[in-house]
């Protein structure tokens, strides 16, 4: 017998039973809808996170304190680290280099009050994270040399405490009750994986050092952002920071008390979370896949049943094993393929409207249903089909005639 | 002239029930040439239909030699019994079993399907129909048919792949004496026209008394055989 034939019989006799069939069909539509859904989703949300990690910018570098746990005494990150590693002749692969200091303060403006993130930065910062103003200018040399008391606000802050973005240069605001002028308005960039950035102030470096982010020693940063001069020099600049953080910190070697993360680190570990995180939703929507699986042996069974007669004719007419075998896996594949297209259809339709409901909710996730997903789905529920359509087909194949046409 | 198509020696089949063994052949043998038509008869529970069943390639004995046109059936595969039920044996059961949802040309077709033929399929099936007198009844299902066109059908479906024996199982047993005479007919007029070997089991002795010959069947053996002559084989 010829395959499409096999295939045409199946769907005839699974149109006989209209209802059963549609409600087998039914599981398998959950299952791989489920599995669609979750996996273009998970991927969407993976792109998204990694798009946002790659708007940080792809060149820059995060200098911390702290690395391995064996060094005894470890040191700070100091703004004499960031001044030897903006040396050009020590690290020729950099090109802008921004201590910060980090905390957060409560801002008072205008009977308005909030909380906020406080960076105490330098004039490289805005160059070095891209920082663009929609007016006002940025802090400089001589706010940093004259420990001026200004700040930069960011829009969202700027629009809690105003009520607006805009004509705010000028205007007055006290930080941890101390007066501030604001000279500058950041320009919008929304949420980042790390952080909101439109939800800061920032202040000069050495205003924080001496008035609102106090540290234990007085040159100590928290973070250097580093600049190398283009992506491909990224692990250059990790390697000539590094020699110039280990001389100056005296450490051994394989026991630094420092770390130097890229941009393209974060995104690993992003990629990895989030990979994670995909693998184990499309695993319990397998599950439910499972389940429809074992609903197509269900119903497979109680067919081949049902007809125990009509297996023992074939066989009396003259059909071999394989014809009986072949009869029963084409109908519980046609199930579980009918089931994977539909599902397929309804999985991307959850993904969109997914999809759309976030974008409503300001969280940007484009669910990408690729290729390799509908074929994994494809091939995955036909496996199914075939799986658990070849206990109950194997048993009608090896019915003895005599005793199938007996059966009552 | 010898020229047998069934030869069976000592055949026996054991039905294992729990501890019971139910013995419904105890050592049965039959001879039938090509070309005949026998009646096999007996009391029920005599193992008729267990002899059809071996005979017919639907079974195998639980002991005994059998041999179909020469060939040694104990030793065939699955797949060569497959075959012999395909092209040697048409089968007509007393309950028709023709597949309910399917046209009547469907199910004579179905024995073709088996034998890989595609092309001329319908065609055959068709001239089947035609032969049993039901060409005007093609695109009815069962359940449209009454229970002697039913059987016709079925004698369709037997016959369709030009069988060298068509075993009918009580094939009147469902049917009212006419149209039981008229099966019987078709049956005889397959064995005039293509010299087909036929085996009918039946209770009744006017069904029998159409044949060449009587085997009578008691307690799993052969008890006597008589033709129409009267003389004892
Ligand atoms: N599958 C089976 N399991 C157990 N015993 C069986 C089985 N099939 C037949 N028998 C037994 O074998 C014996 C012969 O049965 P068989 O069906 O051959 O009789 P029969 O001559 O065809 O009878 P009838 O005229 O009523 O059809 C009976 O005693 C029956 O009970
Ligand atoms: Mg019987």
């Amino acid at each position: 017998m010829k395959l499409w034939q096999a295939i045409w019989e199946a769907f005839e006799s699974l149109a006989a039973n209209k209802v059963r069939s549609a409600l087998t069909i039914l599981g398998i539509v959950i299952g791989v809808g489920a599995v669609i859904a979750l996996i273009s989703i998970g991927r969407g949300a993976e792109s998204t996170i990694t798009g946002s990690i790659e708007g940080i910018g792809t060149n820059l570098l995060f200098v911390f304190p702290g690395g391995s746990e064996e060094v005894r005494n470890p040191k700070p990150i100091t703004l004499g680290d960031a001044e030897a590693i903006a040396d050009p002749f020590q690290a020729p692969s950099v090109v802008g280099v921004a201590p910060v200091l980090t905390g957060s303060a409560n801002l008072v403006a205008a009977g308005e009050s909030t909380n906020t993130s406080l960076y105490g930065v330098t004039p490289d910062y805005s160059t070095v994270r891209n920082y663009q103003l929609t007016e006002g200018e940025f802090i400089d040399s001589s706010h940093i040399l004259g420990r001026s008391s200004v700040v930069v606000l960011g829009p969202d802050v700027a629009e809690r405490l105003f009520g607006r973005r805009e004509g705010l240069v000028g205007e007055n605001v006290r930080i941890e009750g101390q007066p501030f002028r604001v000279i500058g308005i950041l320009e919008s960039r929304g949420g980042s994986a790390i952080s909101n950035e439109d939800e800061v102030a920032m202040i000069p470096l050495t205003t924080a050092q001496v008035r609102l982010l106090r540290r234990s020693t007085s040159d100590r940063v928290d973070i250097i952002f580093v600049q190398a001069i283009s992506p491909q020099a990224v692990s250059l600049a990790t390697d000539e920071i590094t020699q110039i953080l280990r001389t100056r910190h005296r450490t051994e070697i394989g026991a630094d008390d420092f770390s130097i993360l890229s941009q393209q680190d974060f995104i690993a570990t992003a990629s990895t979370i989030t990979n994670v995180l995909t693998i184990f939703l499309g695993g319990i929507a397998a599950i439910s896949l499972l389940v429809g699986g074992i609903g197509i042996m269900n119903i497979m069974l109680v067919s081949v049943t049902e007809r125990t007669r009509e297996i023992g004719l074939r066989k009396a007419v003259g059909a071999k094993k394989s014809d009986i075998l072949i009869q029963f896996l084409a109908e519980s594949s046609v199930l579980s393929l009918v089931g994977g297209v539909i599902g397929i259809m309804l999985g991307w339709g959850i993904s969109v409207l997914v999809g759309q409901i976030a974008a409503a909710y300001d969280a940007a996730i484009n669910p990408a249903l690729s290729l390799d997903t509908i074929l994994l789905a494809t091939v995955f529920s036909t496996a199914v089909g075939l799986f658990f359509g070849i206990y109950p087909a194997n048993r009608a194949a090896s019915l003895e005639p005599v005793e199938a046409l007996r059966y009552e | 002239m010898n020229d047998l198509v069934i030869e069976a020696h000592n055949l026996t089949k054991v039905y294992q029930m729990g501890d019971v063994e139910v013995h419904a052949l105890r050592g049965l043998s039959v001879s039938i040439q090509r070309g005949e038509v026998v009646a096999v008869m007996g009391p029920s529970g005599s193992g008729k239909s267990t002899l059809m069943n071996i005979i017919g390639c639907l079974d195998r004995p639980t002991s005994g030699e059998y041999y179909l046109d020469g060939k040694r059936v104990s030793e065939l595969k699955d797949d060569e019994l497959a075959d012999i039920r395909n092209h040697k044996v048409g089968f007509v059961f007393q309950s028709f079993n023709l597949l309910p949802r399917q046209s009547a040309l469907a199910n004579v077709e179905l024995p073709l399907r088996y034998a890989g033929l595609n092309r001329k399929r319908k065609e055959r099936a068709r001239t089947a129909l035609e032969a049993v007198g039901l060409s005007d009844r093609l695109y009815h299902r069962p359940n449209e048919l009454s229970g002697g066109q039913q059987q016709r059908v079925a004698i369709a479906r037997a016959l369709v792949n030009d069988p060298a024996i068509i075993m009918a199982d009580e094939p009147t047993g469902n049917l009212d004496s006419s149209s039981g005479e008229e099966i019987m007919e078709l049956l005889l007029q397959l064995n005039r026209e293509s010299k087909t070997t036929l085996i009918i089991v039946t209770h009744d002795p006017e069904i029998a008394a159409f044949t060449q010959r009587v085997i009578q069947i008691r307690d799993g053996v052969v008890l006597g055989n008589e033709n129409k002559a009267g003389l004892e084989l």
